[in-house]
């Protein structure tokens, strides 16, 4: 089990953690998502007590990990692939990191099996191919036999088979009982393999639910309705009637509504029933990737030169936003089938929740986009330039 | 098992964290649990006895990783090979006079100058390695107790370079004292303080065990102190080529400024440069110091030397234990 709590890291003015709370649970794999440069490593060196946190603590098993007594036995990591001495074999690189916690000797053996090394064992790692490297590392995450495994980007550079193979070796470990804590920023890569996902943007967490829940929530399909054109009144009646039935109803900026969770027919039965006319009935997909891509795209920090022109644009008004360009980085927390709208489950965005709009005030579902989804002023004030930059060429880009 | 709800859900102030709803995953499995009765950190035990670590298994790691690089039999092959080979030819090219005007083993201090360079970098590889292939990341996962990483190296290195210089150096005091002995003292050299103790009843230049062990533990002692300097620079540095920069910087450059220090006006601070520069301790450890009249010999530049290398030890734990990796 990992605890974090208000993981904060800054370095120098940068902000690469921000109040970072979750609970790795064992015995299930635990996905890590996040575009590049959204603080994965840097959470996960946290975790291993390579960096000190700037705020907040994490306990790996109860206990910070440089208090652990004997570290290795009680979590293995793969960090970066080639954090070994190239110039060392894989046999020795594996023995002396085994010496360090008084593994038998015996066991470098077995792991290099597990990795299938074995025969490359007695050869320098400096010529290893970046596959090789990573399962040397895995080899070195396995030495202890640790109850608590974290694979930073594991899948990296290794080929169709070998990424197979780490997935089954990843699903092999969980059923016995560990907790598997893995990176990627490979989302559909998360997908098939892990149980439960964190989802973190430029070094937030974005979401924190199981896999089918965030499949459930995010690749939904949903309809599109859209009433005769002018008649407002009944647009909202429609989605008061709609919502009333357990629907979940947002507004699309070019007047339509996204209704989710609920089948078409009903949908029609009940606009019928209200004595509505619909001029679009219409069945959407939208797909796990899409959902994360949307999720994330206010957080990837290397962005194309496109934001950069739109930054010149007036800053006017932001008309409400559409299904397509929901705010910066926001995570539709609804839209889920079968999740009620106001249930427990929903965000209740309280007074201390900036950003978060109260539902009934918002117009569409996307937060402000001046707040975007940066952080507030004090502690990601060093961000504020780039975060107030990015909404509106966004917006800007993205609208249909 | 459901995910209890996070306790650290968005404090007041916090950003909006989005999407992240509390308590809202009841999918992440039943019978997922771990079994009743398991540790606290997870749902598994490992059927590999865990022992308890110490500072031994530090050495034992420390002691394979040194032995399992090239780089080490490189710069220890080179040092043995420049501290005898040196030291042979200089025999060689002394034999051929009948007097050569100095004490006996002392030539074996040029070949020793030159081998201290190898420590040094050895000194500085032995940390920066790891910073340089990222290996430390590795090695300070393996071992969070990171002072006990430290500490073995240091003695590890340290062990293995005074061992192998006190060899290099030992061999090299033996060739020079078969070649070289059995010259006499001229009367006029009788008296120079130089030759105090090391002529023998019969006016024969010999070497007196502490002589003898001057030149043979004492500079093995001296270099390998200015090897685990060259470490601590290396783990405050954390940059091979910086830190041996520095280290060749540390040992040459108090000559060479000195050499540049002719006005008057200066002399006291050149004079002073030279004394205490780290090539004077290991000529007075040879018997031929810089100043026959100098404040310190070559034990008290020693001692001032392990001073030195401690402090900078010191600052290099303090640091690996406060900083990032």
């Amino acid at each position: 089990m990992i605890e974090a709590q208000g993981l904060t890291k800054t370095y120098g003015g940068k902000t690469a953690v921000y109040n970072l709370s979750f609970t790795v649970q064992p015995g299930v794999i635990t996905g890590f998502v996040g575009p590049n440069g959204a603080g994965k490593s840097t959470t996960m060196r946290m975790i291993l007590g390579l960096d000190e946190p700037t705020g907040g603590t994490v306990t790996v098993g109860g206990h910070p990990y440089r208090r652990l007594p004997n570290a290795p036995r009680q979590v293995g990591a793969l960090l970066d692939a080639k954090a070994v001495h190239g110039g060392r074999s894989a046999r020795n690189h594996l023995r002396c990191v085994a010496q360090l916690s008084g593994i038998p000797q015996r066991r470098v053996d077995e792991v290099l099996d597990v990795v299938g090394l074995r025969e490359v064992a007695g050869r320098r790692s400096k010529g290893f191919s970046l596959g090789m490297g990573q399962r040397l590392g895995i080899a070195g995450a396995l030495l202890g036999d640790p109850q608590i495994l974290l694979f930073d980007e594991p899948v990296n550079g290794l080929d169709p088979e070998g990424i197979l193979w780490i997935r089954n070796l990843m699903k092999k470990l969980a059923s016995e009982g560990r907790t598997i804590f893995v990176s990627s920023h490979l989302m559909s890569e998360m997908a098939v393999t892990a149980d439960h996902l964190i989802v973190i943007g430029r070094g937030q967490l974005m979401a924190d639910m199981s896999v089918r829940d965030f499949i459930n929530t995010h690749s939904a399909s949903y309809a599109r309705v859209r009433v005769p054109d002018g008649e407002q009144a009944a647009r909202e009646k429609l989605s008061a009637a709609l919502t009333e039935q357990g629907a979940h109803v947002q507004p699309e900026d070019d007047g339509a509504l996204r209704v989710g969770g609920m089948p078409l027919p009903r949908i029609s039965d009940l606009a019928h029933d209200a004595g509505i006319r619909l001029w679009e009935l219409s069945p959407h997909e939208a797909s796990l990737e899409e959902a994360y891509m949307r999720m994330t795209q206010g957080a990837v920090d290397y962005r194309s030169t496109a934001d950069h022109r739109a930054g010149l644009q007036q800053a006017g008004p932001v008309p409400p936003q559409g299904y397509a360009a929901p705010g910066p980085g926001y995570a539709p927390p609804m839209g889920a089938p079968g999740m009620p709208p106001a249930g427990p489950g929903v965000p209740q965005p309280g007074p201390g929740v900036p950003g978060m709009p109260p539902p009934g005030v918002q117009p569409g579902y996307a937060p402000p986009p001046p707040q975007g989804y940066a952080p507030p002023p004090p502690p990601a004030a060093p961000q504020a330039p780039a975060g107030a930059a990015a909404p509106a060429p966004r917006e800007g880009e993205t609208r249909r | 098992m459901s995910y209890p709800p996070q306790p650290s859900a968005p404090a007041p102030g916090a950003p909006p964290v989005p999407g992240a709803a509390p308590g809202r995953f009841p999918g992440a499995g039943p019978g997922l649990a771990p079994p009743p009765g398991a540790p606290a950190g997870g749902g598994y035990s490992s059927p590999i006895p865990i022992v308890r670590t110490h500072l031994g298994h530090a050495f034992a790691s420390e002691w394979t990783k040194i032995r399992s690089v090239r780089s080490t039999m490189w710069t220890l092959g080179i040092m043995l090979v420049l501290v005898v080979g040196v030291g042979f030819l200089i025999a060689l090219a002394m034999a051929t006079d009948d007097w050569v005007g100095a004490p006996l083993l002392s030539g074996g201090l040029f070949g020793l100058m030159l081998g201290q360079i190898c420590i040094v970098t050895l000194g500085v590889l032995v940390i920066t390695s790891e910073y340089g292939t990222g290996m430390i990341r590795t090695t300070l996962t393996a071992s969070p107790q990171r002072w006990r990483v430290l500490a073995a190296k240091a003695v590890v290195f340290f062990v293995l370079a005074f061992v192998l210089t006190t060899a290099a150096c030992a061999i090299t005091a033996l060739i020079h004292s078969s070649v070289l002995s059995g010259q006499t003292v001229p009367e006029y050299e009788a008296g120079d303080p130089m030759f105090k103790d090391s002529v023998s009843d019969s006016g024969e230049l010999i070497a007196t065990g502490g002589q003898w062990f001057d030149a043979t533990v004492g500079a093995a002692l001296y270099v390998s102190l200015l090897g685990l300097l060259a470490l601590a620079v290396g783990a405050i540095l954390r940059h091979s080529a910086g830190a041996i920069t520095t280290m060749v910087g540390f040992i040459l450059l108090p000559l060479i400024i000195a050499l540049f220090m002719q006005a008057e006006s200066l002399r006291d601070v050149q004079r002073k440069l030279i004394e205490y520069s780290p090539l004077s301790g290991l000529a007075s450890l040879f018997g031929i110091p810089f100043f026959d009249d100098a404040d310190m010999g070559g034990w008290g530049l020693l001692g001032m030397l392990a001073a030195v290398t401690g402090g900078m030890l010191l600052l290099a734990f303090a640091l690996l234990s406060k900083r990032d990796v």
